[in-house]
C-alpha cells in the first residue's frame, strides 16, 4: 500500500511539473509583449526584442497616456458597448435557455429547432451586412456594435445545460403555490443559476470587449471606433498616434517617438483590464461550463 | 382542433412571452438574412436593391469556381480546420484528463494560465505574433542570430505560416476546450471510479473504460458542430496573424478572408453571397451526414 501511494504521488508530481512547464510556455508570448512595451526604444532598435527588458523605460506609456484623446474615446465606446451588450445579452440568453430547459413547455422542441437552425445554416456575411446597413440603418451607430451579438446559440447551449440540472420539483411546487412564471424565473431560477450567469456573462463581455469585426464592417465615424479596432489601425499606421499627439501640443519629434514599444504598450492597455477582471470570476467557471445536448 | 390548441397555448402563454425576445431577434437577425441569399443569383446594384437587381442565374458561382482562387482558399480552409479539430480534440482531452489528476490547489493556477490566451482578441494576438516574427527586431530573429544563424524574413516566406497559424490557434484555443472537457469529467458520478477502484482497476483502465466512454456524448456534440463549420474559417486568425500580407495569401488565405476582400475592396456582393451560400450548404450537409453516421453507430450520441 505504501509503495502504491508513493508511486501515485510520483505521477502526480510529474503531471504537476508538466503543467508548470506548459503554463510557462503559454505565458512567454505575453511576457514578451509586456517586456517590449517596457523597454527603451533605442535598446529595441539595436538589440531587438528580449524577454526581459535590457533597458527599462516607461516612456511608451507616458507618451500614450499623455495625449490620449483617441484612446480614451475608444475606451469609452468599448466600455459602453460591453456593459449594455452584456446586460441585454445575458437577459435574452437566460430567458431563452430557461424556456427550452423546461420539460413541460409545449413549444420547447419547436423553439430549440428555431434557435439552433440558423447556426447550422445561415445567410452569411453579405445579407447580414446589407440588413444592418441598408435596411436597419445601423451603420455608424453604436447599436451596430451591440445588437448583432445579443443572442448566441452556443451560449444558450451552455446555459441550458446548466439549467437542465436545476431541480424541476422546486419550480413545480412554487408554481402550485401560485407564483407566475416571471416570478419563478426571477426569484428562483436566476439566483440558482449564478455560476452559469457569471460564466456566460463573462464570455459575452469578453466578446464585446475584444470585438473588432463589427467595427471593421460598420464603423467609419472616428468617434465610434472601439478599442480593438483602434489597436488594429495603429498596427497598420503609427501616424495615427503621432497626429493625435501633435494636436495636444506636446513637443513632438517623430524620430524620437518610441513606435515599437508604444505599439506593444497599446496592446497591453487594450487587453489589460479584462486580464485583471477574468481571474476574479474564475471560480465559477467549471460549474458554469456544462455543455448540454441539444435534444436534452 | 384549433380551440384545443388555443387552450394549450393559454397554459404556455407566459413561457411563450419569455421566449418572445429570442423569437423576434432571431427572426430579424438570422431568418431575414436568409432571404438575402437570392443575391447569389443576382447582379446586385445598390440603387436597384435586392429585388430590383437583375437575375443572372449561376454566373456568380461560375465566376468564383472558375477562378484559380477557389481551389486555394477551399483547400486552405478545410486543411486548417481539419488540423485544428484533430489537434484540439487530442490535446484538450489529454490535458483535461491530466488536469483531473493533480491537486485542487494547483488546478486553479494552471486553469487560469491555460485559459488566459483565450481572452485576448485576435488583434492583440496579432501584436504578440509580430513580437516574435518581426524581421528586424523580432524575438525569433534575435534568437536565430544569437545561435549564429541568418535571420529570416518571416512575413515574406509562405512555407512557415501553416505552422505559425496552427500554433497560434492552439495557444489561444486549447485552454477553452480543455476546460469544457474538464467540466465534463467533473460531472461524472464519482461512484463509478470508487467501484472500479474496489475492483482493482488501474488509472489507465479507469480512463479508458470510464472517463472516455462517458465523455463520448460531449466529444461527439463538439465534433459534429466543428464539422459543420469546416467551411468557415476564423476571420480574425487568418486576417490579423499574417497581417493581411499578400505574399502569404497562398498559404493563409481562407474562404472568409477572400469573401471579406471581395466585398470590401472589390465590392462584389453577388459573388460574395454565392460563396457564403456555398459555405452554408456544404456545412449543413456535413452536419446532417455526420449526425446520421453517429446515429447509425449509437443512437444516444447523436445531436438530434
Amino acid at each position: 500500500m505504501q509503495t502504491e501511494s508513493n508511486r501515485m504521488n510520483w505521477t502526480g508530481k510529474m503531471i504537476n511539473l508538466f503543467f508548470c512547464i506548459l503554463s510557462l510556455a503559454l505565458l512567454v508570448p505575453l511576457v514578451l509583449v509586456i517586456s517590449i512595451s517596457l523597454t527603451d526604444e533605442k535598446s529595441l532598435l539595436t538589440h531587438g526584442y528580449h524577454l526581459i527588458p535590457l533597458q527599462f523605460s516607461t516612456k511608451a506609456y507616458d507618451i500614450i497616456l499623455d495625449a490620449p484623446k483617441a484612446l480614451f474615446r475608444a475606451y469609452g465606446v468599448t466600455i459602453f458597448v460591453t456593459l449594455v451588450g452584456t446586460f441585454f445579452g445575458l437577459l435574452f440568453t437566460s430567458l431563452t435557455a430557461y424556456t427550452i430547459s423546461r420539460r413541460d413547455y409545449r413549444y420547447r422542441k419547436m423553439m430549440t429547432l428555431y434557435v439552433f437552425f440558423t447556426s447550422l445554416f445561415s445567410g452569411g456575411l453579405v445579407p447580414f451586412y446589407i440588413l444592418i446597413s441598408q435596411y436597419l440603418h445601423l451603420k455608424d451607430t453604436i447599436w451596430a456594435l451591440i445588437v448583432p451579438y445579443l443572442l448566441s446559440p452556443f451560449f444558450i447551449l451552455i446555459m441550458k445545460g446548466f439549467m437542465d440540472k436545476l431541480p424541476f420539483e422546486i419550480i413545480e411546487s412554487t408554481k402550485i403555490d401560485g407564483a407566475n412564471e416571471w416570478r419563478i424565473f426571477f426569484t428562483m431560477v436566476i439566483p440558482l443559476s449564478v455560476p452559469a450567469l457569471v460564466t456566460i456573462g463573462l464570455f459575452i463581455s469578453f466578446q464585446y470587449w475584444n470585438d473588432w469585426w463589427l467595427g471593421l464592417l460598420f464603423i467609419n465615424n472616428q468617434k465610434l471606433i472601439p478599442l480593438q479596432l483602434l489597436l488594429y489601425r495603429i498596427m497598420s499606421t503609427i501616424e495615427f498616434l503621432s497626429n493625435n499627439i501633435s494636436t495636444v501640443n506636446v513637443q513632438f519629434n517623430l524620430a524620437d517617438f518610441p513606435s515599437l514599444s508604444a505599439r506593444m504598450a497599446m496592446a497591453v492597455l487594450a487587453a489589460g483590464p479584462m486580464m485583471v477582471i477574468f481571474p476574479m470570476f474564475q471560480r465559477f467557471f467549471i460549474s458554469g461550463l456544462t455543455v448540454g445536448a441539444i435534444k436534452g | 382542433m384549433l380551440q384545443r390548441e388555443w387552450k394549450h397555448f393559454k397554459r404556455n402563454r407566459e413561457l411563450f412571452v419569455m421566449s418572445l425576445p429570442a423569437i423576434l431577434y432571431k427572426l430579424i437577425f438570422n431568418y431575414l438574412p436568409l432571404i438575402g441569399l437570392v443575391l447569389a443569383f443576382k447582379q446586385y446594384r445598390f440603387d436597384l436593391g435586392i429585388w430590383g437587381s437583375k437575375w443572372i442565374g449561376l454566373k456568380n458561382f461560375e465566376f468564383f469556381f472558375k477562378s484559380d482562387k477557389a481551389f486555394t482558399v477551399t483547400r486552405n480552409t478545410i486543411l486548417y480546420n481539419l488540423t485544428f479539430i484533430i489537434l484540439t480534440l487530442v490535446l484538450a482531452l489529454t490535458l483535461a484528463i491530466l488536469l483531473n489528476e493533480i491537486s485542487r490547489r494547483w488546478i486553479k493556477v494552471h486553469q487560469t494560465i491555460l485559459f488566459l490566451p483565450y481572452f485576448l482578441s485576435w488583434v492583440v494576438v496579432g501584436y504578440v505574433v509580430f513580437g516574435f516574427m518581426d524581421h528586424k527586431n523580432g524575438f525569433m530573429n534575435v534568437m536565430l542570430q544569437a545561435f549564429g544563424e541568418q535571420p529570416i524574413r518571416w512575413y515574406e516566406q509562405a512555407q512557415f505560416w501553416p505552422f505559425i497559424i496552427v500554433l497560434t490557434q492552439l495557444w489561444k484555443g486549447v485552454g477553452f476546450s480543455t476546460l469544457i472537457y474538464y467540466a465534463g469529467i467533473l460531472s461524472i458520478d464519482s461512484s463509478y471510479y470508487e467501484a472500479a477502484k474496489i475492483d482493482g482497476a488501474s488509472k489507465w483502465q479507469m480512463i479508458r473504460k470510464i472517463t472516455i466512454p462517458l465523455l463520448t456524448p460531449l466529444i461527439v456534440i463538439l465534433l459534429i458542430v466543428a464539422i459543420g463549420g469546416i467551411f468557415r474559417a476564423d476571420f480574425g486568425l487568418f486576417y490579423f496573424i499574417p497581417n493581411d500580407t499578400s505574399f502569404l495569401y497562398n498559404a493563409t488565405d481562407v474562404i472568409d478572408t477572400y469573401v471579406y476582400r471581395s466585398l470590401r475592396i472589390v465590392g462584389d456582393f453577388g459573388m460574395s453571397t454565392a460563396i457564403g451560400l456555398y459555405q452554408s450548404v456544404v456545412g449543413f450537409i456535413l452536419v446532417l451526414l455526420s449526425n446520421w453516421v453517429v446515429k447509425k453507430i449509437n443512437e444516444d450520441n447523436s445531436l438530434w
